[in-house]
């Protein structure tokens, strides 16, 4: 009976069902995991305030969010040092979020169920985005215009609103202002800087030149002493008006509306209000600079540093990669040493890729760059130019890491074009080089981008090189800005799955980061899915013109 | 063969035969062979082939697989370059030129010798495109040119009527039969003295060897063409002129009409009567 079961060849197929089934499973859990947390942060959830009772303590109140639920066997809540009664079978815990950083000194707390007395749900809980400290949850009391108090009570929630409009709009002149316009001429100085110490080394820095550069120098100062006036200006008008919330212990604080993002009530909002709401949370987060160490706000500079090295590793692996495989399938004589050139390339793709980082900085970065700072930019000394890890060498590293899979994938390709069609392009008195530009490499594109492809999806995943060379954690300005020459390999830049280790084990308040982390997940998720969507489609549209290669 | 398709086979033979002039016109020399030995690494698959090829004729080389008609024809455009163990020892004259001599441009010579393929072999490209390709690797880009070029190379192979609306499509896209006068379009777009026509109906449906058949006797008023068959009927059909191969030697050459109905050699006979091969 069991015999012809398994001789009848069911139980493999059961197994190749099994192990799909798993792989299938594993892969929608990830993905379902890292969606559900990471989406789910942007949510307005409610806020709650708590009578809160230890045994032998005064009563208190708490106030926030209900973020996760633990629940405890009696003896092992016992173990760990609980008091716990003889009926009680379980020890059940919630974890608040509490804001108020600046008041109690930490975002969270663990709190017991059978220590709330009761607990509710008031509608005039409100809750403060700020850029410091973290959250605020409270009462609104007042607004305060220059000290003096302007609005008090029911009034003072729509003022504060339009007040904070008005200080946003302000803080988005200042960040203009700071960021692109004193930016650019602080950039400007720094090359003329650089331009009058390169003249000083060429001993070519004469009455003329210096006049000239005191002159472009003045221009530029100038210009900051005019931005400055502004800028005081609008720094007066941001600071002028705070508002005065009552927190869950019932003193009163004053928080100036240029710290504030955003405040709302979630209590009283509608699912429309807190569609919105999460509408503005996703754009900000897709959109915007990160503040408060990573934990807050948007990633929007990791994003770019990610799409941007992919893109420059591409153009970098690509032309490199074919080159290379044309050149082993087409000119090089077959034998002994083309297949130890490919059984070395293959290895090259098992080489661990933190390897490929430590060979990145020991060469390109402190070797190359080191020799192109010596020679072309000795002005900037001891300052480093290219000899410190940036956006050209973590490009460079990580095309090294993927030109294998170009390399044998283009061979590939090149090796399925029928020796017909270059008999039949030769024969035209074709050379063997038109024969390759005009029909061989075309017809071979779609394996181009198919090993593309696969780069691409590999080095949008890898971390480990790249802290090596070039990624951080937080870069202050963009690798592409308005600043000529605009693109600027030799920056620092920041990166998605750098971002994720980041923010969720080297920052300072680990609780309040870990939704970020599963957003963050998400994110990169849907990075490289796009790249590779891109690839596939320019692969099909070529596949589809040249599809001679089935006949 | 059995003894009765013999018969058949030698009737059908004469009765091709007859509709063709038998008087032995000799023309000009275009092609001519001299001493030729071919070795493809310590193997040899030529010895030492002698043979003329009149000009605007049409020469047939006819044998069993294996020997050596198609290696001798891709030797006329220095095909068998791209082989790597190839040696070739001997001559080959175009118009009195060692087309082996090291001051020849390969490229170039292709050119004047063209050559069409047992498979069809279009590239992925428009049929326009396939048409021209020749021409734009000569460097000409000038549209007119062009256009006018690959409407004479598809009436010449008799294929403009078909294409003349779908210029633009994928050559792949045409049956088979097309492909191979779109190919040979494609060779004579370039205006070759020479074309080498590589078993070129093997791969056809009887209508389109009709019609590429017929081709070739249009085509021989303006080129000279060398064909390799492994059909007999044809060989007889469309050529002036046919050399028996066997083994990599060159049995014997002749007029079409005398080799089939009267061939000096034991070996011929034998083969064209279907007794081995």
């Amino acid at each position: 009976m069991m015999k012809s079961w398994f001789k009848s060849g069911a139980p493999w197929i059961w197994l190749n069902a099994a192990a799909v089934s798993t792989s299938l499973i594993m892969i929608v859990g990830v993905l379902g995991l890292v969606t559900v947390r990471g989406i789910g942060h942007f949510w307005p959830s409610q806020v709650m305030q708590f009578n809160y009772m230890e045994e032998g303590k005064q009563p208190q109140i708490i106030i926030g969010e209900k973020v996760d639920t633990s629940i405890t066997p009696a003896a092992m809540a016992k173990s760990t040092g609980f008091k716990m009664a003889e009926n009680e079978e379980t020890l059940v815990q919630y974890l608040i979020k509490t804001g108020n950083r600046d008041v109690t000194g930490s975002d969270f707390r663990w709190i017991q169920e059978r220590n709330v007395k009761d607990q509710s749900e008031p509608a005039d809980i409100m809750v403060v985005e700020r850029r410091e400290w973290g959250n605020f949850y409270g009462q609104l009391l007042e607004v305060k215009e220059n000290g003096k108090t302007i609005a008090t009570g029911e009034q003072a929630w729509p003022v504060v609103q339009a007040r904070i409009e008005e200080a946003l709009a302000v803080f988005k002149e200042i960040a203009h202002l700071e960021k692109k316009e004193i930016g650019a001429i602080n950039y400007g100085l720094e090359r003329l800087r650089l331009k009058q110490r390169k003249l000083e080394l060429k001993n070519r820095l004469d009455d003329a030149a210096k006049q000239q550069i005191a002159e472009e120098k003045a221009g530029f100062q100038e210009q900051y002493k005019q931005y400055q006036a502004q800028l005081a200006e609008l720094y007066q008008k941001i600071r002028r008006d705070r508002l005065v919330a009552k927190t869950e212990n019932g003193s009163t604080l004053e928080i100036p509306l240029a710290k504030v993002v955003r405040a709302f009530k979630p209590n009283t909002m509608s699912l429309f209000e807190k569609i919105a709401h999460y509408g503005t949370k996703v754009v900000e987060f897709l959109a915007d600079d990160p503040r408060e160490a990573n934990t807050e706000g948007g990633i929007f500079p990791a994003i770019f540093g990610t799409v941007m090295m992919v893109m420059m590793m591409s153009v970098i692996v690509t032309p490199f990669g074919v080159i290379a495989a044309v050149y082993l399938r087409e000119y090089a004589k077959q034998g002994f040493t083309t297949r130890l050139i490919r059984i070395a390339v293959n290895n090259l793709a098992g080489v661990p890729s933190v390897v490929y980082g430590v060979f990145g900085l020991g060469f390109f970065v402190y070797i190359l760059g080191g020799n192109i700072d010596q020679l072309f930019f000795p002005e900037s000394a001891p300052a480093p130019v290219y000899g410190t890890p940036g956006l050209l060498w973590a490009s460079i590293t990580l095309a090294l890491l993927t030109l294998p899979v170009v390399i044998v994938s283009t061979e590939e390709g090149l090796a399925r074009i029928p020796s017909s069609i270059r008999e039949g392009s030769l024969a035209l008195g074709a050379t063997k080089l038109e024969t390759l530009w005009l029909t061989v490499l075309p017809m071979a594109s779609p394996a181009m981008m198919t090993g593309l492809i696969l780069a691409v999806a590999r080095a949008a995943g890898e971390v480990a090189p790249l802290m090596l060379v070039g990624v951080v954690k937080l870069a202050p300005t963009l690798p592409l800005d308005g600043n000529f020459p605009f693109l600027h390999l030799d920056r620092k830049f920041m990166h998605l799955g750098f971002h994720i280790y980041d923010v969720g084990f080297q920052s300072p308040n680990v609780e309040a980061a870990r939704p970020l982390v599963y957003a963050t997940a998400l994110l990169l998720v849907l990075v490289i899915v796009g790249l590779n969507l891109a690839a596939i489609i320019i692969r099909n549209n070529l596949r589809e013109k040249y599809r001679a290669l089935e006949g | 063969m059995t003894a009765q398709q013999v018969r058949t086979h030698a009737i059908d033979m004469s009765s091709v035969l007859r509709n063709k002039g038998t008087q032995d016109t000799r023309s000009e020399t275009c092609i001519k062979v001299e001493n030729l030995n071919l070795f493809y690494g310590e193997k040899q698959a030529l010895h030492s082939i002698n043979m003329e090829m009149p000009k605007k004729k049409v020469t047939a080389y006819i044998g069993p697989s294996g020997c050596g008609k198609s290696t001798l024809l891709r030797c006329i455009n220095r095909m068998n370059d791209l082989v790597d163990s190839a040696k070739i020892e001997g001559k080959i004259l175009l118009d009195n030129e060692n087309i082996y001599d090291k001051s020849i441009n390969v490229a170039a010579l292709r050119r004047r010798v063209g050559m069409v393929f047992q498979k069809p072999n279009p590239f992925p490209k428009s049929i326009f495109e396939n048409v021209a390709y020749g021409l734009r690797i000569q460097g000409v880009n000038d549209k007119r040119i062009l256009e006018e070029t690959v409407e004479n190379a598809l009436r010449g192979a008799a294929l403009w009527d078909e294409m003349k609306d779908r210029l633009n499509d994928n050559a792949l896209g045409i049956s088979g039969g097309q492909q191979q006068r779109l190919v040979i379009a494609r060779a004579i777009a370039i205006e070759p003295e020479v074309l080498l026509l590589d078993e070129p109906a093997s791969a056809l449906d009887p209508i389109s060897t009709l019609k590429i058949e017929e081709l070739i006797n249009e085509l021989k008023e303006k080129y000279t063409i060398i064909i390799v068959t492994h059909n007999m009927q044809q060989a007889a059909r469309v050529s002036d002129y046919t050399a028996f191969m066997y083994m990599g030697e060159l049995i014997e050459m002749g007029s079409t009409s005398q080799l089939f109905t009267n061939p000096t050699k034991k070996q011929t006979e034998d083969y064209i009567t279907g007794r081995y091969g």
